[in-house]
């Protein structure tokens, strides 16, 4: 069974967002990690291969630093690792599926598997733009799967409860939180990744330039939530100030 | 000099942190309140390879220099100090006499499972009579036959309720005493004569359990001794010099993270209206606190890299158990302050760093021990 996972490095959950004077994200000095849903399809994927025969191949779209999350992947037990280095171009949802599925083209694969979103743009976009470039049917958001016979039978999350789903193989399959528990990776897990392949490979090396995937979405501007203002003390006697606080909470917040 | 690291070792480091503050910490008041680790904290310890620190590849461990292992202790220090100590004792005393001192055969037999974690390794020197002065020892060892038969009583013997080998020394030549007169030897749990005495109870470090170790005519095969008879008081003296470099290691990052828990309180604590981070009275703490313990890790690496090259480390071993606890204790100290009341409350952290602290500078060789190391040392090497 060959097992593809595509993933994606991200801000830390706790990494503090702050923009740039031109307005952008910045990226200086923030600790990346690898996105916990790709975590959830990564340990799915090594899940897979354990229960019989198989080869994890880990696929991600970055730069050089991107390295650190794919080397995690190996850690855990993955076997391959493919780096897309794109340079310094603006990618979107179409640019990233669409080297992906390029390089995904020239593999052998009989499951596809990465997380449901990212938790920095949070588009959940790509994995299907995966699948429809492939010509390859996708199931999302699931929470448990389960692989026999050339066959995907897979439970995801639909409001208020679950579906059960059949697909045959080869299909792209997004994990949810839910899917399973991550491993850590061992001590000998991360000796061993360093010597594991990591294919580095440039636009170029897929016959695709700049115009193939210049991105068709722009981000004009970033806003950041604004700050939580201080809260109000209404000072005096019990009964008249909470005679004041409805009286706020009705013709200034406009909440009663 | 090259203070940095490989991305290899900052990896291992990154996933003992992130193992560390999100899982290990999430049950550390359970660990309090049901003076019990649980298993399956235990169970992902093995899986990581984080039992086999210091022992050797060939034999299933993960073959790392001392300056290595401190930076992965140093990660292991952040948590619950009984959780370092499960892990620490076993991979420092507890394994470090097989590693060095006993024979290709017994190596072969003991240390693969002691590297994966199923077995868990302990140290046996101290008794009732016998602590710092380890001249004073009781237990003894007799050669009948094909057998040593022990006969004797260990106690504070860190892990011992939960470990299956023993490291044991005992007096085999009452006549010669410490000078070639004690043995080290490798003590199964389940040799005929062994058991578990009263389980102490401790101020702290509750999960990890001390207790007593009794041999009444023991039975060890006559084969399981480390390196040669007459010779353990040097064996035991070797196996707890390596033990110093370590726990300076992990008392480095338990000051890390009790700056980490002060610097957060402070700025989040609001009285007189600004966070009390504003005041110089906390500043000055919080630089003294940061201070020490990049103090302290400097010269904990520097000798880790001493050991790495081959080189003596007679007094410098000392000094790192020394400083390192001492800072320990002045960082624990002004965490608890900075946090005021709620420093002393159960339900905060340095509280329990506080009572934990202060078994570092006792345990393996109190600090009187080693200074009386260091000011003999520097009297030999200056005599005039």
């Amino acid at each position: 069974m060959k097992i593809l996972v595509c993933l994606k490095q991200t801000f830390d959950t706790e990494a503090k967002i702050t923009l740039d004077s031109n307005g952008k994200i910045e990226r200086k000095g923030v600790s990346l990690i690898m996105n916990p849903y790709d975590e959830f399809a990564v340990e799915e994927a090594l899940r897979i291969k354990e229960k019989g025969e198989g080869e994890v191949t880990v696929i991600s779209v970055g730069g050089q630093q991107t390295q650190d999350a794919l080397r995690q992947a190996l850690a855990m037990g993955a076997d391959k690792a493919v780096l897309v280095d794109p340079g310094d171009v603006e990618l979107d949802e179409y640019s990233t599926a669409t080297i992906l599925a390029k390089v995904i083209s020239g593999m052998e694969y009989d499951i596809i598997l990465g997380g449901f979103r990212a938790i920095d743009d949070g588009s959940a976009q790509v994995a299907g733009r995966v699948a429809e470039i492939l010509n390859i049917p996708v199931v999302n958001v699931v929470t448990k799967l389960e692989i026999e016979n050339g066959k995907a039978v897979a439970t995801r999350e639909i409001e208020g409860g679950s579906e059960v789903v059949e697909v045959s193989l080869p299909a792209v399959i997004t994990a949810q939180k839910g899917l399973n528990e991550p491993r850590y990776p061992s001590m000998k897990g991360i000796m061993k990744a360093k010597k594991k392949p990591m294919d580095k490979k440039s636009l170029a090396d897929l016959g695709l330039d700049e115009s193939q995937i210049a991105a068709k979405v722009k981000a004009i501007s970033f806003s950041l939530p604004e700050a939580r203002k201080a809260g109000k003390v209404i000072p005096g006697e019990a009964a008249e100030a909470a005679r004041e606080l409805a009286r706020l909470l009705r013709e200034e917040a406009k909440v009663i | 000099m090259d203070f940095s690291i490989s991305d290899e070792m900052r990896d291992m480091k990154r996933t003992i942190r992130d193992f560390v503050d999100n899982e290990v910490d999430k049950y550390s008041q359970q660990i309090e309140e049901e003076d019990k680790i649980p298993q399956h904290l235990i169970d992902k310890a093995k899986e990581m390879g984080l039992f086999g620190m210091s022992i050797p590849e060939e034999y299933g461990g993960l073959g790392l220099s001392m300056v290595e292992k401190c930076l992965l202790l140093e990660e292991l220090g952040r948590a619950n100090m009984s959780f370092t100590t499960l892990i620490g004792a076993h991979t420092g005393i507890g394994t470090t006499g097989i590693v060095e001192l006993a024979s290709e055969e017994l190596k072969r037999k003991y240390l693969p499972a002691l590297a994966s974690g199923e077995k868990l390794g302990a140290f046996a020197l101290t008794e009732p009579d016998a602590g710092s002065d380890a001249a004073n020892m009781k237990t003894t060892a007799v050669l009948k036959g094909d057998k040593w038969i022990l006969n004797g009583m260990k106690h504070f013997i860190t892990n011992a309720p939960e470990a299956s080998i023993f490291t044991v020394i005992a007096v085999t030549d009452k006549e010669k005493g410490a000078r070639g007169g004690y043995t080290a030897f490798i003590v199964e749990k389940d040799f005929p004569g062994f058991s578990i005495g009263t389980i102490e109870k401790k101020m702290g470090l509750r999960g990890s359990h001390t207790s007593e170790v009794i041999f009444e005519d023991c039975e060890v095969p006559k084969e399981n001794i480390l390196g040669e008879v007459g010779r353990g008081y040097a064996s035991a003296l070797r196996i707890l010099s390596k033990g110093r470099v370590a726990l300076g290691a992990r008392c480095v990052g338990a000051c890390d993270k009790l700056v980490e828990l002060s610097v957060k309180y402070a700025q989040q604590r609001v009285q007189f209206g600004k966070p009390i981070a504003s005041f110089q009275a906390i500043q000055w703490m919080l630089a003294e606190m940061a201070t020490d313990t990049e103090a302290a890790r400097a010269l904990t690496y520097r000798v880790a890299w001493m050991v790495d090259q081959g080189l003596p480390v007679v007094k410098e071993g000392p000094m790192v158990k020394l400083f390192a606890s001492e800072a320990l204790g002045r960082v624990v100290d002004k965490a608890v302050q900075i946090h005021g009341g709620m420093g002393y409350m159960k339900e905060f952290p340095v509280e329990r760093f506080y009572r934990d602290a202060r078994l570092t500078r006792i345990y393996e060789g109190t600090n009187e021990i080693q200074r009386m190391v260091i000011a003999g040392r520097l009297l030999k090497e200056m005599e005039i």
